[in-house]
């Protein structure tokens, strides 16, 4: 029974994902400062309810497990109800995340009934102060409200979903309150500089100081707390943290978006690690099992800058997706390495973060005043390193 | 990830036992995945060995027979009743009547 370790044999990819996200719509009701998707607006080319069926049979042949499905706001599609039934009869899991905002004393029984259906409620503040500011006015009440239902339907278990900011980061006592008070179970995820996520990244990822005293948190409730495996840079403090502990972009994890495009992350919407579209020939398998972008990142990959450091071994780099969209070259330092230099990096000034591919927000604010800093700064030479150095994903 | 938890109870080889109706298997090149829909908890059987010891255990007498069909050697035996007994822990597999 001596084989490689897991970590290992997962670096080469599997058959099929392990662990899929879905966006099933860019719509959605709140417009979050730091939605990783930029969502807002429908997009009109989105998969028709018969496309995604065919999705539903494509992932039931290829024995994926069960699917998370989010967006935007997966629920206010007008078929979500029919796919998740869809889904389950046809032997695919459904975990989906929601603002909560169609989780009615109704809706609650019916997901209670099922075995084989999990929600994932988004709260980003323990309090209506902290969460509003960054998910809008009214959608602690919103969350809270569902909660209440879901639990009143017997749901035990359901997840509460937070991402961990500077502005909750003292609060992790108080989410685990929360969710003990509805026999919930808390998962905390790492923001990432995805999507609008870039443009308050740097008032709201976490302070050095505030990451140690979470992983401190994270170790002392071991299995209690759920991560989705997102602090594994972390794990460069000493004792990994439960789970994986790798980047499973295109190996083991993948995105499909509401369009039928394929991402290698669902951090990473952006034209450089797009692997195809399950709209194309031979649908998702193809894209899954084919895609020289899904190829490239199963082959081993060196750590470049990041080889030397006595940690590499535990973070292996951090994340693809903070580095390319904070402009770190993808070989270095995750931009929080708890060693410091991805902090470094970012002081000496790297390359000029990447443009977004695309953007879905609401356009509320479009007609406001977009203030300009004119800089005297002579270009740096810097600039002219690609993010993407020693990198070339494929379309 | 499966590991032998302190604590837990020997793992009975003589005894019948089933997968869990509620688990799904997926071979992969290293074994298989598990997927248990109601503990939504993913395991892994880190040698196809073990994966077929696994698919015949429900219709063996013991699970130190569907072992000895799947080609388990006597030396190899303790390490297939720990990962036996780490999968009866998290629920994958579970104790069935003899029939």
């Amino acid at each position: 029974m001596t084989v490689p370790a897991l970590v290992e044999q997962f670096q080469y990819g599997l058959d099929a994902p392990i662990c899929l996200t879905w966006e099933l719509t860019y719509a959605c009701n709140l417009s979050c400062v730091h939605c990783l998707s930029s969502s807002g607006r429908r997009d009109p080319r989105e998969l028709s309810t018969a496309e995604c069926r065919a999705v539903i049979d494509e992932l039931e042949r290829m024995q994926v497990f069960y699917v998370n499905i989010g967006g935007g706001e997966p629920t206010v599609r007008p078929d979500f109800w029919d796919l998740v039934d869809y889904a389950t009869a046809h032997h695919v899991g459904v975990k989906f995340s929601t603002n909560g905002v169609k989780i009615t004393p109704a809706i609650a029984c019916r997901l209670a009934a099922s075995d084989y259906v999990d929600v994932q409620l988004s709260l980003d503040g323990a309090t209506a102060e902290v969460n509003d500011a960054i998910r809008g006015p009214g959608s602690y009440a919103t969350a809270l409200r569902a909660m209440e239902h879901l639990a009143a339907a017997g749901f035990r278990g359901f997840k509460i979903s937070v991402v961990v900011t500077r502005q909750n980061a003292g609060q992790l006592d108080q989410f685990k309150a929360i969710a003990d008070r509805f026999g919930a179970q808390l998962r905390l995820t790492r923001l990432r500089p995805s999507g609008r996520g870039a443009d308050v990244w740097d008032e709201l990822h976490p302070t050095a100081a505030q990451q140690r005293e979470l992983y401190d948190w994270l170790v002392a409730r071991g299995e209690q707390v759920l991560t989705g495996d997102s602090f594994f840079h972390l794990a460069a403090y000493g004792d990994p943290l439960p789970g994986l502990n790798l980047c499973g972009a295109g190996r083991v994890v993948c995105l499909i978006d509401p369009v039928g495009d394929v991402y290698a992350c669902p951090f990473a919407i952006h034209d450089s690690f797009l692997a195809g579209s399950v709209r194309g020939p031979g649908g998702f398998a193809a894209v899954w099992r084919e895609s020289e972008l899904f190829a490239r990142l199963r082959r081993p990959q060196t750590g470049g800058a990041c080889t030397s450091c006595s940690a590499y071994d535990s973070c292996r780099g951090g994340c693809m997706a903070a580095k390319f969209f904070t402009g770190l070259p993808l070989d270095g330092p995750d931009p929080e390495c708890v060693k410091g230099h991805g902090a470094a990096a970012l002081a000496a000034g790297g390359a000029a973060p990447p443009k977004p591919s695309g953007d879905h927000s609401h356009r509320t604010r479009s007609s406001a005043p977009v203030p300009v800093t004119i800089s005297r700064r002579p270009p740096d030479p810097a600039c002219n390193e690609s993010p993407l150095a020693g990198f070339s994903p494929g379309g | 990830m499966p590991g032998t938890r302190a604590g837990s109870e020997p793992f009975d080889l003589d005894r019948p036992w089933q997968l869990h109706p509620q688990v799904s298997v997926r071979p992969e090149r290293f074994g298989a995945l598990l997927y248990h829909f109601g503990t939504r908890r993913l395991s892994f059987l880190k040698s196809p060995a073990l994966l077929t010891v696994v698919r015949i255990l429900g219709e063996a007498p013991s699970a130190r027979a569907a072992c000895r069909d799947a080609g388990v050697t006597e030396a190899e035996l303790p390490a297939y009743a720990a990962a036996l007994g780490t999968l009866a822990a998290s629920q994958m597999i579970r104790a069935r009547e003899a029939s």
